[in-house]
């Protein structure tokens, strides 16, 4: 039985080959309509979504199975004190797969030590959110046919961006990327992903606070938000919650074939001017991550076609 | 108990200097109903001083909370007054209870009856990280 906790549970050949069926999921999705009939899908979220959450759910929709699940803790038996491991053992008892989200970091590592069906993270806290990832790399693959040989700017909330935690360690199994971190002094990417991912295994990234001067060089530029969800100070959070906001002017230094990603939601880190812009890949993105998920349900689930 | 001969049981060899202590705490043993000597810097041609506990009693010792203490210690076996076995001891890849994560958005500190489990990340360093949040923590001792 496998789990997806980390994005690096999964070789790169195994995401070249979840790519690869989300590709012939988008060009023939008739194919895939009935491949979990009979399969449930339980979607656990312990904290807010809209785009994760309904996203599983259309993804096993859209396979033929069915879904159950809630989408705050206060409508589970976490408001009664209950632990995560026991409320996804009893979930795991009842379904064939299990996405959870989950605002401590590691609920989904101590989750999986209980369930008797595979866990999927759907995001913890500021530390994980593999399928976000995948989404990533399905969207760079269909934007730029590659994912090696890019040039890729994080801009905003490097600290606790869980998302981009998981983008960096995904590309830095990849050839030839060079990474240019975006942020101000307080939300730079944690020391432990420069040592760990990058400096150990002698990848190149520099750091800056200017995205003006990132801009010309970036092939992709990943946008954040910065989560007010993430601060224990919300003096903090309004200091530095407008420090990046993408226009139209910021993107005439920019590559012609910039692709412009967002995990979203997005507050006003880039102007609603850019939407139209034919750069801007994110709600492209949103629409991959269903195939994504589709692709990924059906692996752990061990199905075929 | 004769500090120089116990018939069956433990001898911490090699520890450094001023660090018995730690060890006694950590490996509980107050809770001893035996004898327990703790000699404290003794000649060493290694490390100038070092520590030395004798335990007169058979017992397990945890060598995963020494070797992440200090790998450098050497763990003897008595047996009939006869050192029977000499244990090196190695980072353990694996700690489990031994340490806790310090992170206040790890699940771990939520749910304090999840076995805190560490994983050895870089040797060099000794350094830890939690399994759950990936949280670093180095060896202090």
């Amino acid at each position: 039985m496998r789990n997806l906790i980390d994005v690096t549970d999964l070789s790169v050949a195994e995401i070249d080959e979840l790519i690869a069926t989300a590709e012939d999921m988008i060009a023939e999705p008739d194919k895939y309509a009935q491949v979990c009939r009979g399969k449930q899908l339980a979607t656990l979220f312990f904290e807010p979504s809209t785009r994760t959450r309904l996203s599983f759910e259309s993804a096993m929709l859209s396979l033929g199975g069915s879904v159950l699940g809630f989408s705050e803790a206060n409508s589970s038996s976490t408001a009664k004190g209950e632990t995560v491991g026991d409320t996804v053992h009893t979930v795991s008892c009842y379904v064939d797969i299990v996405a959870m989200r989950h605002p401590k970091e590691g609920a989904p590592y101590a989750a999986a030590q209980y369930s008797e069906v595979p866990i999927i993270n759907a995001g913890d806290g500021g530390h994980n959110h593999p399928t976000q990832t995948l989404t990533d790399l399905l969207t760079i693959h269909r934007e730029k046919g590659r994912l090696d040989n890019l040039t890729v700017g994080f801009c905003g909330d490097l600290k606790f961006g869980r998302t981009v935690h998981s983008l960096v360690n995904a590309l830095s199994r990849q050839k030839g990327i060079n990474f240019v971190f975006i942020s101000p002094e307080e939300l730079k990417m944690p020391a432990y992903i420069k040592e760990n991912t990058l400096d150990k295994n002698g990848l190149s990234y520099e750091e800056t606070a200017s995205l003006e001067e990132a801009m010309p060089k970036l092939d992709i530029l990943y946008m954040t938000r910065v989560q007010k969800e993430r601060f224990f100070n919300e003096a903090d959070y309004i200091r530095l919650k407008d420090t990046y906001v993408l226009d139209p002017e910021k993107l005439e230094t920019a590559k012609k074939d910039l692709c412009i990603l967002h995990p979203l939601p997005r507050v006003n880190e880039i102007s609603i001017a850019v939407d139209s812009d034919p750069r801007a890949c994110y709600w492209k993105q949103v629409k991959n991550g269903k195939f994504i998920r589709m692709a990924l349900i059906m692996k752990l689930l061990e199905l075929q076609l | 108990m004769k500090i120089d001969s116990i018939q069956d049981g433990v001898v911490l060899d090699h520890i450094k200097a001023g660090k018995s202590m730690d060890i006694y705490k950590y490996l509980h043993l107050d809770k001893l109903d035996c004898s327990v000597a703790i000699i404290k810097n003794v000649r060493s041609g290694r490390l100038g001083k070092k520590d030395i506990i004798k335990i007169d009693s058979p017992m397990e010792v945890d060598l995963d909370v020494l070797g992440y203490i200090d790998p450098d210690i050497t763990v003897n076996i008595i047996r009939n007054g006869v050192r029977v076995e000499k244990k090196h001891l190695a980072l353990p890849e694996k700690l489990v209870n031994v340490i806790h994560c310090k992170n206040p958005r790890c699940i771990t500190t939520a749910e304090s009856q999840l076995p805190a489990i560490f994983l050895l990340s870089d040797a060099q360093k000794r350094s830890y990280r939690c399994a759950y949040c990936e949280a670093e923590k180095t060896r202090r001792v």
